[in-house]
């Protein structure tokens, strides 16, 4: 790989020729740009260029204060713009030592986990857009809409929520979220079994999943593949597991583990992860506790000097939040540590010689978002 | 019992000789060219305005949406404001394009597709050309079609849409030897390889019903090799949105494109009425054996309604395909012709040849 | 404690490392002529299989490279961090040949601070464009076209 990493040119004599798929491309998911090397319709090197999305917002955090950022946040994964919301603020509740009310904790880890449905939901619906079933599209996304409209009753918002701030919510639950979250569980659980029905089931599907974009527990260690597909090969990665935030620790549920590491143990993970998330809303959505839905904060919030460091477990992997402080209102750096970009690192190996409907299925099944990529 | 009145033999004579009585013999065929041609022409674009907007509705059925709702009635003339917008939009000519191929593709696509159309019996009398080997003419007429695929997916000076034309040349002329085969085993059991008379054949009932289980073989591989062969449903690799964009039409706009997506639907019209006419009967009414009540009844129902309801319905399955399954790879779909499909249908076509030998078929 | 063997252990390999106080987990700030030495150790004696993250920071006057770093097995978390004074050409050796996720970590920390990471196989700017003059991240970066100072 290392070798065939220079941009070759393209040699008349020689069968190989460069492809650029994207910026505009799709089924790269956004403005992702790969270079692929290919000999006839076999993939010989994959190259990411990334940037097409880049905002600067490490930059852009350095001036304006840490309840702003949580809307820049929102901007990096936006499918998983809760569990980046929640990043933030968990970095920023540590580091001052503000305990949260349990009624935030309760509501932030429901919120995470729908927004992890949906997740899973679009991930399923694009996945199989990239296979070329074109009918998985519409039903992924009609059960998201569902979760959607709770989000919106609750938050105000669709997509960007922006609803966690330091020391808890923007605002407290709509009256009728609990119903509602109870009657898209009773919903949902009904119309999981025909996304199995539509495409885990069908004998193409699985000619082209089973043992394809093979990554061993090791390599996936080694690039930091986090998320389902560092589950999908049986790295143990689940922070909520390993280290619990929010009320996870009071919830029963399992880290989806597979041993077999290829594009069909990745899709899986993401399937049962949402009965998974399923299994813990149901556990907390009738406890939520009476209480605040803020702690009390100072108007201005300033942390003291020093380094902190946050992990959460979003959709599609780790996001770390490291903050350095000097004791301003402001961030000294910050850094987000985003899922995607370590899971883009290990494309190239995954696809090398496979074919370029492959690669495309291998790069869906990675669930890369580019603007968490570049942020 | 037959119902004359849905026999067109003598309707087209009638006009035939009313021509030849009134001017010279040469202006009566001209004419007579011409009125084909016309007629051909507007049933052809009819045609695929119907089933591009058709193809819509399915498919937004099968995806819990509601397709096409605003342009007129149930949106029914939506793909004709689709049409004009495509007429009125500029054609893009690609700077390093080999000016010539890259304009002429596309009408080798759409006028392979139109020539296959004359050969197919829509009705008893009802065609434009009634060849003695009309099953030949129309393998070899839509096989045509490719040449224009691949001419324009290299002239285009695209690596998508040459990655797209490759496929397409490797995937039909695989799929084309698995058609051919499956409807030579019905050409076996009628004797016959002309259109007319394989339907003439089927007059007592269609050789689906007659032909025992190697014709059901025959069958469901002629869907699956056909559906191939049009580049359509799982195996639209030529096209293959996800991972070629558009494949070999992506430099193509305007009505150049809508020149190769009409010839899809065209194609998919003329597999299915090829499918009809060699397994399901043409436009012979459903008959049973023995109840004589429900076949009179069934002769009722009007040759052509008979000819376009299996279509349709054959187009139907077609279209349930394409929007139910991802799609193959290029190496499984070479794998499932060659390894799989090929094989069986030799097998079958012998097996059936031994059963047109014995006489043991109906 | 874990925790103690672990600083016992770097404290022999690198008796310059200085130990900041963090709470969260072991903090380590190496110098750059050891960096690479304790970084194969942590790698390879310790387990430190998991390089979550690498993040660069300008503290005008130097730089730093810190590295989060995690075992897997135990679930154990450090940091460590090397520190590069020369702001005129700052250069540190690549650990992308210990942990492969370092490659576009890396690749981006030289966008957007020009740290050089040396035997880095593939050092190229990631996100900014090639021609791209200045490195953002620097807290001496002056942009006056997108940078809106308040």
């Amino acid at each position: 790989m290392i070798e065939n990493r220079e941009i070759l040119l393209n040699d008349p004599n020689s069968e190989r020729y460069l492809v650029n798929m994207g910026p505009q491309h799709p089924s790269t998911h956004g403005v992702l740009r790969l270079v692929v090397g290919i000999k006839g319709e076999t993939v010989d090197s994959v190259q990411p260029h990334c940037g097409y999305i880049h905002r600067g917002i490490e930059k852009m955090c350095e001036h304006i204060t840490y309840p702003q950022i949580i809307h820049l946040t929102d901007r990096m994964d936006y499918l998983s713009a809760h569990q980046n919301n929640h990043a933030v603020c968990l970095a920023v509740e540590n580091a001052l030592g503000v305990q949260v009310p349990e009624r935030v904790q309760y509501i932030r880890t429901i919120m995470d986990e729908l927004s992890r449905i949906a997740s899973h939901q679009l991930w399923w619906a694009t996945f199989g857009m990239d296979l070329g079933a074109l009918t998985t599209f519409f039903y992924g996304l009609r059960d998201r809409e569902k979760i959607l409209d709770i989000f919106e009753e609750s938050t105000g918002s669709r997509f960007l929520q922006s609803y966690y701030t330091p020391g808890g919510l923007m605002k407290d639950i709509h009256p009728d979220f609990q119903k509602h979250v109870k009657e898209f569980l009773v919903y949902f659980r009904k119309l999981l079994p025909e996304y199995d029905q539509l495409l885990t089931g069908n004998v193409i599907y699985r000619a082209r999943s089973i043992n394809m974009g093979l990554l061993s527990k090791e390599d996936a260690i080694n690039y930091g593949v986090t998320g389902p597909s560092g589950r999908g090969s049986g790295f143990s990665c689940d922070v909520r597991k390993h280290k619990p935030y929010g009320v996870y620790h009071k919830a029963e549920f399992n880290e989806i583990l597979r041993t077999e590491g290829d594009v069909h143990a990745r899709y899986m993970v993401h399937m049962d992860e949402m009965r998974e998330s399923m299994k813990i809303i149901e556990q907390l959505i009738d406890n939520i506790p009476a209480g605040d839905f803020i702690a009390k904060m100072k108007p201005v919030i300033k942390l003291p000097a020093g380094e902190y460091w946050q992990s959460v477990e979003t959709a599609r992997g780790e996001l770390g939040v490291y903050i350095v402080s000097d004791g301003n209102k402001n961030p000294y750096r910050m850094k987000f540590r985003s899922p995607n970009l370590s899971n883009l690192g290990v494309l190239e190996k995954l696809s090398i010689g496979h074919k370029i409907a492959d690669l495309i299925a291998i790069g869906g099944s990675m669930d890369y978002i580019i603007p968490d990529i570049d942020r | 019992m037959n119902f004359s009145f849905y026999d067109f033999t003598g309707f087209t004579q009638s006009i035939d000789q009313a021509l030849k009585a009134s001017m010279s013999p040469f202006w009566a065929v001209t004419i007579e060219l011409v009125l084909v041609g016309v007629s051909i022409l507007a049933f052809y674009a009819l045609l695929g305005l119907f089933l591009v907007y058709w193809e819509r509705k399915v498919c937004a059925m099968m995806q819990n949406r509601l397709g096409p709702n605003r342009v007129g009635p149930r949106g029914f003339l939506q793909t004709i404001a689709d049409l004009i917008k495509l007429l009125l939009k500029e054609l893009i000519f690609i700077k390093n394009a080999d000016k010539l191929l890259f304009n002429i593709a596309p009408f080798i696509v759409i006028i392979a597709s139109f020539m296959a159309i004359a050969a197919i019996p829509f009705a008893k009398g009802l065609h434009a050309m009634d060849f003695d080997i009309g099953i030949f003419y129309i393998l070899a007429v839509s096989s045509l079609g490719v040449v224009g695929i691949l001419i324009g997916g290299w002239s285009s000076n695209n690596k998508y849409s040459l990655i797209g034309a490759m496929r397409s040349g490797a995937q039909i002329v695989s799929y084309e030897l698995s058609v051919g085969l499956t409807l030579l085993s019905v050409v076996v059991l009628a004797g016959t390889m002309q259109l007319s008379e394989i339907v003439e054949s089927q007059r007592d009932a269609w050789w689906i019903m007659k032909g025992h289980i190697p014709v059901w073989i025959a069958f469901v591989i002629f869907l699956i090799a056909s559906t191939a062969e049009t580049n359509r449903g799982p195996f639209d690799l030529a096209e293959a949105e996800s991972e070629l964009t558009a494949g070999f039409h992506t430099e193509y706009s305007g009505i150049k494109f809508a020149f190769f997506f009409l010839a899809e639907y065209m194609n998919m019209f003329i597999v299915a009425s090829m499918a009809t006419t060699v397994f399901l009967g043409g436009w012979m009414p459903l008959h049973f054996w023995g109840l004589t009540g429900f076949n009179e009844i069934m002769d009722f129902i009007p040759p052509f309604i008979w000819f376009f309801a299996k279509v349709f319905f054959v187009i139907f399955v077609m279209m349930w395909f394409k929007w139910t399954f991802p799609r193959l790879r290029i190496d499984q779909l070479l794998q499932l012709e060659w390894k799989y499909l090929l094989p069986l249908s030799l097998v079958n076509l012998l097996i059936i040849a031994f059963i047109a030998m014995m006489g043991w078929h109906f | 404690m874990e925790d103690i063997k672990i600083k016992e252990s770097i404290q022999a390999l690198c008796p310059d490392a200085l130990f900041v106080e963090n709470k969260q987990f072991i903090d380590v700030s190496l110098p750059l002529e050891h960096f690479r030495k304790v970084m194969e150790y942590l790698k390879q004696t310790l387990n430190f299989n998991f390089l979550v993250s690498v993040s660069g920071v300008d503290w005008e006057k130097h730089f730093s490279v810190v590295y989060h770093l995690r075992n897997t097995q135990t679930n154990t978390m450090m940091a460590a961090k090397v520190i590069i004074a020369d702001r005129q050409n700052p250069e540190v050796q690549t650990v992308s040949d210990l942990w492969q996720t370092a490659d576009l970590h890396e690749r981006e920390i030289f966008d957007l601070f020009g740290i050089k990471f040396t035997n880095h196989p593939d050092l190229r700017r990631l996100f900014l464009d090639d021609d791209w003059v200045g490195f953002p991240l620097r807290k001496d970066y002056v942009d006056t076209v997108n940078i809106v100072e308040r």
